[in-house]
């Protein structure tokens, strides 16, 4: 694996759910609704689901990704997956 | 997860629909010759303010995010902000469409005090002509007036909501321009051969060479313009999709709650062979949506009958469920206003079928013709 993907700088960030954002489970995941701006997103993996509800309980998305018990090569897939959940919204930066 | 595979398990249907609409009422100020539900009058079955108070309890304990509320006209009932109130409540955002004749100055106030509300007025034409010959005379002051009234009001971007046909196509910079000079944003949708619209899409639908005209238009404007993804047989004109789901949501994704308590596929086809149940029925909503055998055929693999041989089919998947029907075509066949031409000989075919077997929309809530007072 290479150390460029594994140091993805949003590993090492304090993320939470946006508190605007209703999560529904479905079979492919989950939907992801924001009451804000009105987006629906798709939560395409129930791994996903599952590390975004943890994301408050832990200090980065590292850690949370370690708790969850998701496999370090699969990390860089999950950085990408948060980096377009943060882009639209689903979770964001927690305020220390 | 790919694009491919979410769209495989969006065909077989989602715990809970993601865009559901809700005809409050089949009264209507208006009597446009399209109307997809062919309203006017009310029904004396109407659901109450208690019925449909515990149809939102179902709702939010489904999680369903927000409803799309329409008619009729929303606004006639005497309910309609207590409902719209409690959905709020529940953590339901509500979306609803209205032709503007009950929004004056005092309910734009209200209506920019709620949170998640979202209005969409409709106007068929970016003029009173073009419009008032779909809607009704006096209907594009009507809606305008309304906007008017939401813009001084501060409610913030509304929707303006246009379906499109062959008179106003030509008008596609105009509504854009419209929008844009409310801050609103433009939705454009596809008429369908639903309702009163059974007796005149003949002479409304765009012809071929403004679909082509409509497929680029939305193409150069992307997310801006809203489309309910109504146009995804367009896909077929080229490389490119149109931004959307590209399939049919019906019984899915989609459904459609009537007036009267009716669940449907979809909101282009209030017809029995597409009743789903009714949410009086034990189980209420919850039930028809989860456990019909409507809902839970139509979840099932679709054959693509005559189009299967045809290279366009993953891109435009068919078409439209609704236009086929309540034009007599067969429903695993092409679309009506396939672009490549291949529902000519079924629309052909099917204009030879006696008007009295053609299918009906199973509900008329015209309004009966006035016959003049006697001088």
């Amino acid at each position: 694996m290479s150390t460029e993907l594994i140091a993805h700088p949003l590993l090492s960030a304090a993320l939470e759910l946006h508190p605007q954002v209703a999560l529904r489970p479905e079979p492919f995941g989950a939907l992801a609704y924001h009451y804000g701006n009105r987006r629906l997103v798709f939560l395409k993996h129930a791994d996903v689901v599952t590390v975004a509800k943890a994301l408050a309980d832990h200090p980065t998305l590292a850690v949370t990704l370690r708790a969850c018990g998701i496999a370090e090569r699969r990390w860089p897939s999950f950085a990408g997956a948060f980096q377009s959940l943060l882009q639209s919204d689903v979770v964001r930066e927690r305020r220390p | 997860m790919s694009v491919e595979t979410l769209a495989t398990q969006m065909k077989a249907g989602l715990d809970a629909p993601i865009c559901l609409t809700w005809e409050l009422t089949y009264a209507c100020n208006l009597q446009c010759v399209h109307c997809l539900s062919s309203s006017g009058q009310r029904d004396p079955r109407e659901l109450t303010t208690a019925e449909a108070m515990a149809v939102l309890d179902e709702l939010k304990a489904l999680q369903v995010f927000y409803i799309n509320i329409g008619g009729g006209e929303p606004m006639v009932r005497r309910d309609f902000f207590d409902l719209v109130e409690y959905s709020v409540g529940n953590g339901i955002g509500v979306k609803f469409s209205t032709n503007g004749a009950f929004i004056d100055a005092e309910k734009a106030r209200r209506l920019a005090a709620m949170d998640y509300v979202d209005i969409q007025l409709s106007v068929d034409g970016a003029d009173a002509a073009t419009n008032d010959a779909v809607r009704g005379e006096g209907s594009f002051a009507t809606a305008t007036r309304a906007m008017d009234h939401l813009a001084e009001a501060g409610f913030g971007p509304f929707k303006i909501s246009v379906v499109a046909t062959r008179q106003n196509v030509p008008q596609l910079d105009a509504f854009k321009a419209l929008a844009d000079r409310y801050g609103a944003q433009l939705r454009l949708t596809r008429l369908r051969p639903s309702g009163r619209a059974v007796d005149t899409w003949d002479q409304l639908h765009p012809t071929q060479a403004q679909q082509r005209e409509i497929y680029h238009w939305l193409l150069a404007h992307g997310d801006n313009v809203l489309t309910g993804d109504s146009f995804f047989h367009l896909n077929a004109l080229g490389d490119e999709a149109l931004p959307g789901l590209n399939l049919c949501g019906a019984g899915r994704v989609v459904c459609l709650i009537d007036p009267v308590g009716d669940v449907y596929a979809c909101p282009f086809v209030i017809h029995d062979e597409f009743l789903a149940g009714n949410v009086r029925n034990p189980g209420g909503f919850t039930e028809v949506w989860k456990r019909s055998d409507l809902f839970r055929s139509l979840r099932e693999p679709q054959s693509a009958g005559a189009c299967a041989s045809c290279g366009s089919f993953d891109a435009c998947q068919g078409g439209c469920m609704a236009a086929k029907f309540f034009t007599g075509l067969p429903l695993d066949g092409p679309d009506p206003e396939c672009v490549s031409g291949h529902g000519d000989a079924g629309l052909a075919a099917a204009a030879a079928v006696p008007v009295t077997l053609k299918p009906r929309p199973a509900q008329d809530h015209t309004k009966p013709a006035r016959t003049p007072a006697p001088v």
